[in-house]
């Protein structure tokens, strides 16, 4: 599914991500872990392709074409999907026209059918049921005025509704409380297939509880420092990063 | 990548006028300068009343006295009046004109260019359509219509000369005359308009609309619209805006004056996209607008709202004036700034009746070189018992060369006043942008999402058929414009 080679990114002319390699199968999870400020956040933008980060060298492939020089709308298209760690908000922008034009657009892109308002509302309350969304949040502005969680909650929302290849879910455990964690957990097993991949970035080993990943990788300093299964979390939560600096 | 985008933005930004184009008809043109001979020349042409050449007479001798405002933030070069044509009409006699069949084809086939079919725009969307064509008005629809209950909407000629005496009692009563250097220039050789007269308890039952576009080379376009809503009555306006492209700017200076009597409503909506002048700051129309409404009755109410994206330089300030107690001002605004335009906009709410309150939501948009400022006066006189404003006024900046400003005014000499004034400046947001794009959207597309998201409390003023015309219109203007 993913191949990452040898991979340099710097943002603002410094060096964030220095010589990252990671293989990630179809219908595989994977979680990566490490400190604050590892570049955890660095690895899943530059994934979706994100201005300004830029690559200074080594490849990224997607089902084995590249994504180096793919614009963020064109991954998105070939089935790349970021959750974010801080959703941004569209002020006036309705949350469900948004959706539905996101996910229009994708199907535009493929040459796959668009839906009309209503066969759309039908497919995201569905979804919504799985999340115990209220609908009114479809009525309101893209994330706007939403708490920490719903925002989370409207990420993984997109998620089940985009249908992506390959998920990367970035902090998305970050600021919740368990409840909530509960849900969305639920939401990402939910997409859990043989044929999609999904990428858990976060700091705690508490979301792997929930979600329980396939592999477990430390990244510290722009590097992964080590890789196994996920005893390797449980690992990390008894002795804490500082072992493997 | 960033480079890539910019270039993206610079593409979009080059986006050709869509309207450009220029009618070949014969013109009947008075050549350029301004003096009595001129102001009589029109009132002449018009077989207007002796009461009307001496209200001009009096403009023109008041405005030589004049000179232009120089407080707008503005950079202005110097306008010289005797180089422009006060009056163009087209050719042959306008006044015989009975029905859309009399109207010349190229005149028609300029307003299909426009996006206004006369025959089915008007039918489809029961608006009524009052073409002004340069100087003369040419063609109004749906008048047997609205004549069944006693709705006036004619030209302004054709007002002086049928309604004189509505004429009279209402024309420069909300602007007078003497009232500000390009307001007395339009009462002195304002050449055409509209007129509107709502009777007592009428609901309008069109929304009442005219296009007015400017034609012709070197002159100005000078008109006059009124609307009197009689007590109980209502009505909702539009007008909408283009022009051709010239290297040269044009003047327009409009005088647009509102009267809202005893319980009477007015909804007055604009859509500008005079001709902005080109990516250089080349050419363009200077907007020069006066309007004002008065609310004269109790429980009266006038609301503007205004779309701005077109002319090189925009000076207007929709005002009410709310003397009827309980009577209510309201100023929706939207003022799109590219290149090099440059837009002073804003509005005066000024509270004299009890109980009156005002809403102020003004969104200013700059891209490019753009400069875009707010300015709006609230005052509360000393009867004005409980007056409440609310004011708002958001920017949002789109490149780094432009610029957004406010400057609000208060005058409160009421204690019971209250006047809320929040102001926002923002930038479109880079995180904004890669959000919609991760999600599968162009860049073009999250762009004019988050523009019309932005302005989304203003076009949800405008009346449903214009609310989605603003937001087409919102998207040539604007796709990918940041940087």
């Amino acid at each position: 599914m993913l191949e990452i080679k040898n991979v340099n990114v710097s943002v603002n002319q410094q060096a964030i991500l220095r010589g990252i390699d990671l293989s990630i199968g179809k219908g595989e999870v994977h979680a990566i872990m490490g400190p604050n400020g590892s570049g955890k956040s660095t690895l899943a933008n530059v994934l979706a392709g994100k201005p300004d980060y830029t690559l200074d060298s080594g490849e990224i492939l997607f089902e084995g074409a590249t994504l180096n020089e793919l614009e963020p709308e064109q991954r998105a298209v070939l089935g790349l999907f970021l959750g974010f760690q801080y959703p941004v908000e569209i002020p006036g922008v309705n949350n469900l026209y948004f959706l539905r034009s996101a996910y229009n657009s994708l199907q535009k892109a493929r040459a796959a059918s668009e839906l009309d308002a209503l066969d759309f509302i039908q497919l995201v309350k569905e979804k919504m049921k799985t999340l115990d969304m209220s609908e009114k949040y479809l009525k309101r502005g893209v994330n706007e005025g939403f708490s920490g969680g719903e925002k989370k909650r409207n990420e993984i929302l997109q998620m089940l509704v985009l249908e992506p290849k390959l998920a990367v879910l970035d902090e998305t455990d970050s600021g919740l409380d368990i409840d909530a964690l509960q849900v969305i957990a639920k939401g990402v097993n939910l997409m859990r297939a043989p044929e999609r991949s999904i990428i858990l970035v976060t700091h705690y080993q508490r979301l792997l509880n929930y979600i329980e990943p396939d592999y477990v990788h430390v990244l510290i300093n722009g590097k992964i420092v080590k890789s196994g299964g996920k005893e390797l979390a449980l690992e990390l939560e008894e002795k804490g990063y500082g072992w493997l600096a | 990548m960033m480079k890539k985008q910019n270039q993206v933005i610079e593409d979009a930004i080059n986006l050709k006028y869509k309207h450009g184009f220029v009618t070949d008809i014969d013109s009947d043109i008075l050549p350029p300068g301004l003096n009595e001979e001129v102001v009589r020349f029109i009132s002449q042409k018009k077989n207007e009343p002796e009461f009307m050449l001496e209200w001009r007479l009096k403009a023109y001798r008041h405005w030589l006295t004049m000179t232009e405002v120089s407080w707008a933030h503005l950079k202005i070069e110097p306008i010289d009046y005797q180089k422009i044509s006060y009056y163009a009409a087209p050719k042959g006699d306008a006044n015989a004109l009975k029905s859309l069949d009399d109207v010349d084809p190229k005149l028609l086939e300029t307003y299909e260019k426009l996006g206004i079919p006369l025959h089915e725009r008007a039918r489809l969307a029961g608006v009524a359509v009052d073409a002004v064509f340069d100087s003369v008005s040419v063609a109004t629809t749906f008048k047997d219509k609205l004549h069944k209950v006693g709705v006036i909407f004619c030209s302004i000629s054709e007002a002086i000369q049928k309604y004189p005496d509505l004429i009279q009692q209402y024309l420069g009563s909300v602007v007078p005359y003497k009232d500000n250097f390009f307001a007395t220039l339009n009462s002195a050789v304002f050449s055409d308009g509209s007129f509107v007269y709502i009777p007592k308890g009428v609901r309008c039952p069109l929304e009442l609309s005219t296009y007015f576009r400017i034609n012709a080379a070197n002159t100005g376009q000078f008109e006059r619209t009124l609307i009197i809503a009689d007590e109980g009555s209502y009505v909702s306006y539009l007008e909408g805006c283009t022009a051709p492209m010239r290297d040269q700017n044009q003047l327009h200076a409009a005088v647009v004056e509102l009267v809202a009597l005893k319980d009477a409503k007015i909804k007055y909506s604009t859509v500008q996209n005079w001709y902005p002048g080109d990516e250089n700051g080349q050419g363009g129309i200077y907007n020069f607008v006066t309007k004002r409404g008065a609310c004269r009755g109790d429980h009266s109410k006038i609301s503007w709202t205004q779309i701005e994206t077109g002319s090189a330089i925009t000076w207007k300030y929709p005002s009410v004036i709310l003397q009827g107690d309980n009577s209510v001002g309201e100023f929706y605004s939207v003022a799109l700034t590219n290149h090099y335009q440059q837009a002073d906009t804003g509005t005066k709410m000024i509270h004299l009746g009890k109980n009156t309150s005002s809403t102020i939501i003004s969104k200013g948009i700059a891209a490019g070189h753009g400069q875009n400022s707010y300015r709006g006066l609230v005052k509360v006189g000393p009867a004005a018992e409980n007056a409440r404003n609310y004011s708002q006024c958001d920017s949002l900046l789109l490149s780094d060369s432009c610029g957004a400003h406010t400057f609000p005014y208060l005058e409160v000499k009421n204690n019971s006043a209250q006047v809320e004034h929040e102001a926002t400046t923002s930038k479109i947001g880079d995180e904004q942008l890669f959000y919609c794009r991760s999600r599968g959207l162009t860049e073009e597309d999250a762009v004019s999402m988050i523009v019309n998201g932005f302005c989304k409390q203003v076009f949800k003023e405008l009346p449903m058929e214009f609310a989605v015309e603003a937001q087409k219109l919102m998207e040539v203007s604007l796709e990918g414009a940041v940087g």
